[in-house]
């Protein structure tokens, strides 16, 4: 008995010891900050009276806050499309190249993940330069015809060019999860199915894409999370959006200029956990959702 | 995205370190002078840490330690304005990492005195080079007799205008008053001519200037009873200005994009604006930019800033900057020698108007012969500081400026926006900014009269 005691408790020392540098990481660069932040929130401190304890008043301000509840109500808006909208493009993506094989399929595959690999800064400066009503290529290619090109990122239109340049970035990202899926379904199904007579469509609309639903669930938190504390797209394109992207713009970006450009670190720090519950809310809300089906496509 | 669960940590992380960094002192310490873009020419004296942004800060600093060698300047280049103004606030709400002495504009000077983290240099020998600034630079600087910063640049506001786009529509003169300004804005558009000029929601403290020419008032601040503030940002002046700018706006005589992109700049180039209503130091940042070179030189002249009321008229002032002793300085007296000292040489100086790269401050080179009677490649050899910026700036009064510099410029910035697309009318864009500076100021425990 003793033996066998001590030697698990030896194996869980050497557990702990292989944890043991992801967990100083972790509790440095992650806790450490979380509980300081939290801590932050609970005071108040104005320009004219100094730190003061607030309790919870942070947190009531917060979620009356008109920026903050515009910032969130843009957030959830932009979910409610992006995600579907990455998730048919990765899906139609991944069904293509699954079928088909040879070097051109490999190229394709580099291609469409290619986006992904380019860091999201580079890739908003980038878009930043196609979008510019002077130097863009929709402005020479529209003056050819005599007629304005849409400026994407006007307070209209901001949505849409926002929403076009995260879909580039993340699609190919998330076909590959979802090809990685379905290279891990027994071909074998495939073949019974075409021996009860199904067509390709069918195999892959009735057998495919149920079987990597797993993986849609996967993209769905991923893609819910990333949105929600949306923030490096519009911060880099914001400079030259004349004015669409206003300090309270997304949550994210609200915290960010209440700490560094308006020295609210208490705010800041309130309406950073407030995200984060909305955040948490969101997802925990989805994931019981999805549970209770057990699938959300079955 | 979701590389941003780790990009937004990181961004702060970067910010904290840009600020940070060579400071290993406790609290209320500033960063140890330990790696300075510049080189340090007598080792042993005392070391001044510097943030500032000048084009030719290289030589200024040079020639500082050149001269001196009791003190010497350690210089970092740690942004241009707002970047350099957020990496001085998280130095201050840690306590520590910011410099000994910081270029500041003037704008930004009582958001910094409230919370204590610069200087009184009157006790420092401030008064000393008091003679050498106008009344309006030196109010700009001090609360009563305290005196927070010294004076480098300011920016006397003008119109700069292309002469060939005024000669192909016929606009004879430059328009003098604001109605001139309108009319001779309409007369271009109707002949197919570009816009006029542009109203960027980016450039607030250009609005906030013009308000102040009609005759706004929209701050009055005490560091005295620093509790204490009058807010008037819904008055008639302030009404005036925006309804005048929107409807340039909204009838497309003037463009509304934000200056000091690429693609403003572009539209300079091209002619795609007539005039660009701005300070003294926008010649030398043009130039800079490219503008001016090539097929557009000489293409460029400045007139005197428009009025409201040619018999009695205002000048404003745009821009400008200062240096400032943080209260984290270790050797206050060294650094508040460098304040006085760093970029008030005439060899600086010099460089600095030669380039346009600023509008100097200093009565000495305002009144020097060489200062006076330049003629200005940019505006094709134009006395321009003679016959512009120097009654300009002579005139210039000085302004009142809040505490929250930053949050005012983000609202009116919004504001302006609204204003650009029809949403909003100056009306009540003047009555909503009202409402949201005073709610703002009571939150942060001011008392609003």
């Amino acid at each position: 008995m003793t033996a066998i005691r001590s030697s698990s408790g030896r194996r869980g020392a050497v557990g702990w010891l292989f944890i043991l540098p992801f967990l100083a990481v972790f509790a440095v660069f992650l806790v450490a900050p979380l509980l300081y932040a939290g801590y932050l929130s609970l005071y108040t401190k104005g320009l004219a009276t100094g730190t003061t304890f607030a309790g919870l008043d942070n947190y009531t301000r917060a979620f009356t806050d008109p920026s903050f509840l515009k910032g969130l109500w843009l957030v959830l808006r932009f979910s409610l499309v992006v995600i579907p909208l990455q998730m048919i493009v990765a899906l139609v993506a991944a069904l293509v190249l699954d079928e088909v094989t040879g070097r051109l399929a490999r190229f394709s595959r580099l291609m469409i993940f290619l986006p992904y690999a380019v860091p999201a800064v580079l890739g908003a400066l980038m878009w930043g330069f196609l979008y510019s009503p002077s130097f863009g290529p929709l402005e020479q290619i529209s003056s050819l015809f005599n007629v304005q090109a849409p400026f994407l990122l006007s307070q209209g239109n901001i949505f849409y060019g926002l929403l076009n340049v995260v879909t580039w970035q993340w699609s190919g990202y998330y076909m590959v999860i979802i090809y990685a899926a379905l290279k891990s379904i027994d071909t074998s199904i495939y073949e019974a199915a075409r021996i009860d007579g199904a067509n390709a469509r069918q195999i892959a609309l009735r057998i495919k894409v149920p079987m990597v639903s797993s993986a849609f669930v996967l993209i769905l938190v991923f893609s819910l999370i990333g949105t929600l504390q949306f923030f490096a797209e519009p911060q880099i394109l914001g400079p030259i959006a004349n004015g669409s992207v206003t300090p309270d713009f997304t949550p994210n970006i609200y915290a960010f200029n209440l700490a560094f450009a308006y020295a609210q670190f208490n705010y800041a720090s309130a309406i950073s956990f407030a995200l984060g519950f909305v955040v948490f809310l969101a997802v925990a809300v989805f994931m019981v959702a999805t549970r209770k089906r057990g699938s959300i496509f079955t | 995205m979701r590389r941003l669960v780790i990009a937004m940590p990181l961004l702060s992380l970067a910010l904290g370190l840009g600020a940070c960094s060579g400071g290993d002192g406790g609290g209320g310490t500033s960063a140890k002078p330990t790696t300075c873009t510049n080189k340090i020419v007598h080792a042993d004296a005392t070391a001044v840490s510097v943030w500032a942004w000048y084009p030719n800060m290289a030589k200024v600093v040079d020639n500082f330690n050149n001269a001196h060698t009791d003190v010497q300047v350690c210089w970092t280049n740690a942004g241009q304005g707002a970047p350099e103004y957020a990496k001085f606030q998280t130095a201050i709400s840690a306590k520590k990492g910011a410099p000994d002495v910081i270029m500041l504009e003037a704008d930004q000077l009582v958001g910094f005195e409230i919370q204590e983290a610069l200087v009184d240099l009157a006790p420092y020998g401030a008064n000393d080079v008091k003679a050498k600034f106008s009344p309006g630079a030196w109010k700009d600087v001090s609360q009563g007799a305290a005196v927070y910063a010294i004076p480098v640049d300011g920016g006397p506001m003008a119109m700069i205008y292309r002469t060939d786009v005024f000669a192909k529509y016929g606009i004879k003169a430059p328009p003098k008053t604001w109605a001139e300004y309108a009319d001779a804005a309409a007369k271009v558009k109707a002949a197919g001519g570009p816009n006029f000029g542009d109203f960027g929601s980016n450039v607030p403290a250009v609005a906030t200037a013009l308000m102040i020419q009609k005759g706004a008032h929209p701050f009055t601040y005490d560091l005295a009873a620093k509790q204490d503030i009058t807010i008037k940002l819904d008055d008639q002046a302030t009404k005036d200005v925006l309804t005048y700018w929107g409807g340039l706006a909204t009838r497309k005589l003037i463009g509304t994009e934000d200056q000091f992109t690429t693609d403003y700049i572009a539209g300079v180039v091209n002619g795609k604006y007539a005039t660009y209503v701005s300070a003294a130091w926008a010649p030398g940042y043009l130039t800079g930019a490219g503008v001016g070179s090539g097929a557009e030189k000489g293409k460029f002249a400045v007139a005197p800033l428009p009025q409201w009321d040619n018999a009695a008229p205002v000048s404003v002032n745009w821009g400008g900057s200062t240096f400032a002793v943080t209260a984290q300085a270790s050797d206050k007296k060294a650094a508040a020698e460098v304040a006085k000292g760093l970029y008030a040489d005439e060899a600086s100086l010099t460089d600095g108007w030669k380039t346009q790269t600023i509008f100097p401050l200093n009565q000495d080179v305002l009144k020097s012969d060489a200062f006076v009677t330049n003629k200005v490649e940019f505006f094709n050899g134009q006395t321009a500081n003679k016959d512009i910026y120097i009654p300009a700036a002579n005139a210039y009064a000085g302004a009142t400026y809040s505490p929250f510099t930053v949050y005012y410029y983000a609202q009116l910035q919004a504001q302006i926006v609204k204003i650009n697309s029809g949403r909003t009318t100056g009306d009540q864009a003047a009555t909503d900014l009202q409402d949201i500076m005073v709610k703002y100021a009571k939150s942060q425990g001011f008392t609003v009269r």
